[in-house]
């Protein structure tokens, strides 16, 4: 578990378009610069949205990564429900889902 | 001269991003009371905003994460996010350096604080300025709590942070306004965003009103998170600014706008 790499990995990812383009061009290599265990490397690279909230993404570093790889909001709010559907509850952080797994509170 | 200008308002970027798919009978009076504390401020002719925000690691992260911070430079670039996601367009703001400078040597007195000349404005910053700026013509000084990256400052430090804001403000010949922008409850950016507490944001903003220190800081993060989510953890900016206010304060707009994620606020409060 390395919930702060996969972050920082987000994170810089999020704010530096020339790590965008890099990320674009060849995700794996950009992923290679973290050290990431297995599941969070393949999460990423998928991406799979829900195993990363799953993970603890602070989901303030993980809806702008959504929005980078042009996942709509109403998707990426779905995501993240089968994300703890398939993978169980939220393992650490802040951003923990309260709802219900069918629950929609904002109507998407 | 001295604390001119004192209100708080919320920043989710759905507001502007998604403020189409809200209804417009919520969201034509809230964006109405937003107007209304754009003329109210500039009324009061600042000659710069600090604006007191929570931002979202659009600077700060988890390698070097300052409790409070304060821009130091003579000019700022946002929204960091996709324009287009959210909404508003890149716009360079005006800083003032100089006085950054002051208001940061007065503010260390009592506040460690980390000073930043480099600063880029992410939605809690810019979707405020849309609405109280939009024709950029304010100077403005930002100013940080992180409440993102626990472990968090206490409130009473958020508190107290308010509290050299406006003896910094009220040091230096400038008149000086504040706006602070944070969430009540919500739960941004998670499966449940839109969940908002109304029932804890109604009593958060009586406190606020009251301008009572021992209510406002008698919240435990633990009580927070499980109240009003990790979204709560906002109220340090709204808090710091009552702060530096010390009257009472006025709730112009409150209501929970679901696809906003939040419930959404404006209220200012007098100088006292
Ligand atoms: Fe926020």
């Amino acid at each position: 578990m390395s919930l702060y790499q996969l972050s920082r990995l987000l994170f810089e990812l999020n704010r530096d378009r020339a790590l965008q383009d890099a990320f674009t061009a060849d995700a794996a290599a950009v992923a290679d610069r973290y050290a990431l265990t297995e599941e969070e490397r393949g999460a990423v690279l998928q991406p799979d949205i829900g195993l990363l909230y799953v993970l603890g993404v602070n989901g303030q570093i993980l809806m702008h990564f959504a929005a980078f790889r042009q996942i709509a909001w109403a998707d990426y709010l779905q995501m993240m429900r089968d994300g703890v559907r398939q993978h169980g509850p939220v393992r650490d952080g802040v951003y923990a889902m309260t709802s219900g797994l069918d629950e929609k509170v904002a109507g998407v | 001269m001295s604390l001119v200008f004192t209100g708080i308002c919320s920043h989710g970027p759905g507001i502007t991003g998604r403020a189409d798919l809200a209804p417009p009978e919520l969201r034509d009076p809230f964006f109405a009371a937003y107007h209304a504390m754009r003329d109210a401020l500039h009324a009061t002719k600042p000659d710069a905003v600090i604006i007191v925000a929570a931002e979202h690691f659009a600077n700060f992260f988890m390698n070097n994460m300052p409790s409070f911070a304060i821009g130091m430079a003579d000019g700022y670039e946002g929204p960091i996010e996709d324009p287009d996601w959210l909404r508003i367009p890149h716009r360079t703001v005006r800083g003032d350096a100089a006085l950054s400078r002051r208001i940061i040597a007065e503010v260390q007195q009592t506040v460690d604080l980390s000073y930043a000349e480099e600063w880029k404005f992410d939605h809690g910053i810019m979707v405020p300025l849309s609405f109280l700026d939009p024709e950029n013509t304010l100077t403005v000084i930002p100013a940080n709590i992180n409440c993102q990256g626990p472990p968090l400052a206490p409130l009473a430090r958020a508190w107290a942070f308010g509290e050299a804001l406006r003896r910094a403000a009220d040091a230096v010949p400038e008149r000086i306004a504040l706006v602070a922008t944070g969430g009540i409850s919500h739960w941004p950016a998670t499966p449940d965003s839109g969940r908002v507490n109304e029932a804890w944001d109604r009593e958060f903003l009586r406190r606020w009103a009251l301008n009572d220190r021992a209510l406002l800081t008698a919240y435990t993060d633990a009580e927070t998170y499980a109240d009003a989510g990790q979204g709560g953890f906002e109220i340090r900016t709204l808090i710091a600014a009552a702060a530096a206010a010390r009257g009472p304060g006025t709730v112009h707009f409150f209501a929970p706008i679901p696809i906003f994620s939040t419930g959404c606020f404006i209220a200012t409060a007098e100088i006292a």
